[in-house]
């Protein structure tokens, strides 16, 4: 019977309560470590294709009759549309349709910031539609910009009210405190850069929209054009099979797919609009820039009596409040804790979810915050970290928390610091950081499968999820494989259509593998029940005493090929759905995880190079190592790149995005990456599903800035406040430390 | 339209297309070579690395009808050991990046069949890959003959 629930529901720290219905019983729990399938590595499904270049990503596809669209956008920062003449562009060759202001979800009337998108072409080509631009004329009214954070929250210009949180006393805990170290850290505003741009292709036929579209929610994309359109959800038809990347910045349809959706409309033809590499930079999301102002208190035993945080979170035009105090208020005890988060609302272009929003900055700022405590207190980072250890969320229980196991298998890497730091000399100096990492992660309903066994004995897992690059396709294929007892040769996953599949949850948040695992495990344990009853009447067998292993139905002295079982329906097929249960009711779900980097820093031209990061995480029961170990140095090295050489820069004076190259806004190349060694605490979680496993995908980037910082403070005695550490952030922290130390303060450990 | 004359693959071809297109548009937009991918167009990123007579070359900023010799694209390196050697050592994540940085590491183990640590890195960081594959592509180009 189907049973109807209230439960909570978390993507990107960000709660709500949603009804779900309940139609089986939950599976039992698979024994820790590696089974026969997962939890051993695989090589990625698809992964052939992709090399060879055979995959088609939306940026591939060349439908007949193909129109191409460019958006025309506002040069200024803060700037009314007063009178705009389409006219001129329309006149010119190729050109086949123009919209402007309002007529497509996204074109807006006032631009509020200097890339807003106000109008689009479609033309037969590219280049037509891009020159067509030119001709369009626009008359502005020039509006007041606000461009600076502490300007727009002395103002009160936010996205959102204040976000207050206390527990305890800080004031008080504060003034009573034996030791306090206050800081202020500055995190810039970084972007995303995912290789395949923002881009969809839309198609009319009859009363449906097809939109091929590069996307992390296939469901999110169809409910939000639905909506924008007053279409049923089943007449858009979204489509993703392969997409090039997103980390957070392609959880909706954006402007481009509005406006491709409309001249589609007009012109009756399908529609790319694709954002270029510079409009990607400018107008496609970003990790937005925060200012902390951050407090610790603690008595001369280590233990941490009160964390106080005012945050600046400088959102843009539009966006929302990330959870840079997160960190703040779960990674540590600690009774007395005041936070406050101001959403700054600017002329500037808006953020977009990047890969763990806010934590990642937060982490910086907090992580560093206590590193600095310990130095003062002169006790040893690690120590101080367990000195503090939460055992629950502010009285929640952890629904599984293995970080003091992360802690000690640490400790190896940690240990490292003395020989590390023996190795410097006059000019170059070496030192090892540490940073701790706490994230959701647990992913939740609603998510729903389907298994397909066919006569051969092969089985396809039908759902439409979309593999953004993480590997989870190759996942799901391993937790079906392991189900149902076949070789991961046998089982492929058909993916990527929501007319070809059923709901599945958004590739965001780190949460595929924890919401669609269970569904796929689920829709695999139904089929193969249906097999197992199968073969038990065909050849007379107790049910109970059945079960399918290597791809061969087994029980007492008994050994059937699934195809045999199965092949007795000729083209008959097993059919198996699953759903994703809830997640477990009063308890917090999270992911835990600790890194420990080696840095050198070079004192005389503040050159800080990354050696080594080694990274413990707690995210559950791995499905494949192979492809986790892949998300950790993905993360790492994207944590690198934030944290010494990736920053938007803005001109001061217009507002305008000045780093819109990839020669101007540095990305970590293969010369840039570092040692990286990632270990697993590969643990179930037995409250979470029956599957055990949180996501991943975030996780890794979340200490890095901190731990390099820390470690460039072991090495130097300098405090980083800023990233990212440019050289003259570093050379401004040596000559800091350096007039700490004439001072007589100690500068260090 | 002025007659373009290429040797794509070992393949012949001609098109029209206007003076200053770029060999990744010919390539992707009139032979269908979609493997070659654009990810910057602007010669920074590395995506649509092609071959030139055996020397890697950005195709989006190099202009079709000046192409002087033979032009080798992923579709043409799709039985190369290294795509294998990608795909062991989960060097393929969204994948975008991949064909260019498989053409460009075939073009290495050409000159070098057995290239260091230093000289891959050296010679691949013109392929930039935002998912960070990076340790596994010099594992795989480390393990390509394996």
């Amino acid at each position: 019977m189907a049973r109807l629930i209230r439960t909570e529901k978390e993507v990107e720290g960000r709660f709500e309560e949603v009804w779900l219905v309940v139609e089986e019983d939950p599976l039992e729990q698979w024994p820790a470590g590696p089974l026969a399938v997962v939890g051993r590595p695989a090589e990625r499904k698809t992964g052939a294709e992709r090399a060879r270049g055979e995959a088609r990503f939306t940026a591939d596809l060349q439908l007949p009759g193909m129109l191409h669209a460019a958006l025309l956008r506002s040069p200024h920062a803060h700037a009314r549309v007063r009178r705009i003449d389409l006219a001129p562009a329309l006149a010119l060759p190729g050109v086949r349709a123009a919209i402007g202001p309002g007529e497509a979800n996204g074109l807006v009337d006032e631009a509020g910031f200097a890339g807003a998108p106000v109008a689009a072409v479609a033309a037969d080509t590219f280049a037509q539609a891009r020159r067509a631009l030119g001709a369009v004329e626009v008359e502005w009214e020039l509006l007041e910009a606000v461009l600076d954070p502490d300007d727009a929250v002395a103002r009160e210009q936010l996205t959102q009210p204040p976000r207050r949180y206390e527990r305890g006393d800080a004031d008080r805990a504060l003034a009573e405190a034996d030791v306090v170290v206050e800081a202020t850290y500055r995190t810039a505003s970084v972007l995303h850069n995912s290789l395949e741009t923002h881009q969809a292709v839309c198609e009319w036929a009859g009363d449906t929209l097809t939109v091929h579209i590069s996307t992390q929610y296939i469901w999110g994309v169809r409910e939000e054009i639905a909506d924008a359109l007053g279409m049923p959800q089943d007449k858009v038809r979204v489509v993703c099979e392969f997409m090039g990347g997103g980390f957070g910045s392609k959880n909706s349809p954006d402007e481009h797919t509005f406006a491709a959706a409309e001249l589609a409309r007009r012109t009756g033809r399908p529609v790319r609009c694709m954002l270029t590499r510079r409009e990607e930079h400018v107008a496609a999301g970003n990790r937005n820039a925060t200012i902390q102002r951050l407090t610790v208190g603690a008595r001369n035993d280590g233990t941490i009596v009160a964390l106080a945080g005012e945050f600046t979170n400088a959102v843009g035009w539009s966006g929302w409040s990330a959870s840079t105090e997160g960190p703040m208020k779960m990674l540590y005890a600690c009774d007395n804790v005041r936070t406050v988060t101001h959403g700054a609302k600017l002329n500037t272009p808006p953020m977009k979810a990047f890969r763990a929003p806010g934590f990642v900055e937060g982490t910086f700022g907090l992580e560093c915050l206590i590193d600095e405590l310990a130095a003062r207190l002169d006790v040893d980072p690690l120590e101080l970290r367990r000195r503090n250890y939460a055992h629950s969320n502010d009285g929640t229980p952890f629904s599984s928390k293995n970080l003091a196991e992360c802690y000690r298998l640490a400790e190896k890497h940690w240990e490292r610091r003395h020989e590390v730091r023996a190795r410097s000399d006059a000019t170059t100096k070496y030192g090892v950081g540490m940073a701790s990492q706490i994230w959701y992660g647990g992913g939740g309903p609603p998510s729903y499968a389907w298994a397909r066994v066919g006569s051969d004995g092969r089985a396809a897992i039908v759902t439409a999820m979309q593999d953004i690059g993480t590997g989870t396709r190759t996942a799901m294929a391993q937790i079906a494989a392991e189900e149902l007892g076949l070789p991961l040769a046998s089982v492929d996953v058909v993916l990527g259509d929501s007319a070809r599949g059923p709901y599945a949850s958004i590739s965001a948040g780190s949460s595929t593998t924890p919401s669609m695992g269970p569904a796929v495990r689920a829709a695999a344990a139904d089929a193969k029940r249906q097999i197992l009853e199968i073969a038990a009447q065909r050849y007379e067998r107790g049910e109970a005493e059945l079960d399918i292993r290597g791809g061969e139905v087994v029980g007492d002295g008994f050994s059937v090929p699934i195809e045999e079982v199965v092949g007795l329906l000729e083209s008959g097929q097993i059919l198996g759905k699953g759903a994703r249960g809830p997640n477990p009711a009063g308890m917090s779900v999270l992911t835990f995880g600790v890194q420990v980097a080696e840095a050198a820093v070079d004192v005389e031209t503040g050159e800080v190079r990354v050696l080594r990061v080694a990274a413990i995480h707690d995210v559950g029961r791995i499905v494949n190592p192979l492809g986790a170990a892949s998300q950790v140095e993905g993360g790492i090295i994207q944590g690198v790149g934030h944290t010494l050489s990736e920053q938007r820069l803005l001109d001061p004076e217009t507002g305008r995005v000045l780093t819109t190259s990839l020669d101007a806004y540095r990305m970590p190349t293969i010369a840039d990456v570092p040692e990286i060694v990632s270990e697993f605490v590969d643990v179930p979680d037995e409250h979470l599903t029956s599957l055990g496993s949180k996501g991943l995908g975030e996780p890794p980037i979340i200490p890095v800035a901190a731990a390099i910082a820390n470690a460039i403070r072991d090495a130097t005695g300098a405090d980083v406040h800023e990233l990212p550490i440019s050289r003259e952030e570093m050379l401004r922290a040596l000559e800091a430390a350096k007039r700490k130390e004439r001072r007589g303060a100690p500068a260090a450990v | 339209m002025p007659e373009v004359r290429l040797v794509v693959n070992g393949e012949e071809h001609a098109v029209d297309a206007p003076v200053g297109t770029s060999l990744a548009a010919v390539l992707r937009e009139h032979l269908g070579l979609t493997g070659t991918k654009i990810a910057c167009n602007e010669g920074h990123c590395g995506a649509c690395t092609v071959q030139v007579d055996g020397v890697p070359r950005l195709s989006c900023i190099t202009l079709a009808h000046a192409v002087d010799g033979e032009v080798t694209t992923i579709e043409g390196l799709r039985e190369h050991p290294l795509v294998d050697a990608f795909v062991r050592a989960d060097a393929v994540q969204c994948g975008f990046c991949t064909p260019g940085q498989i053409v460009s590491a075939a073009a290495l183990v050409a000159d070098v069949p057995e290239p260091t640590r230093e000289e891959i890195r050296h010679r691949m960081a013109g392929n930039i890959c935002r998912c960070g594959t990076y340790p596994k592509i010099e594992e795989a180009i480390l393990s390509w003959r394996d």
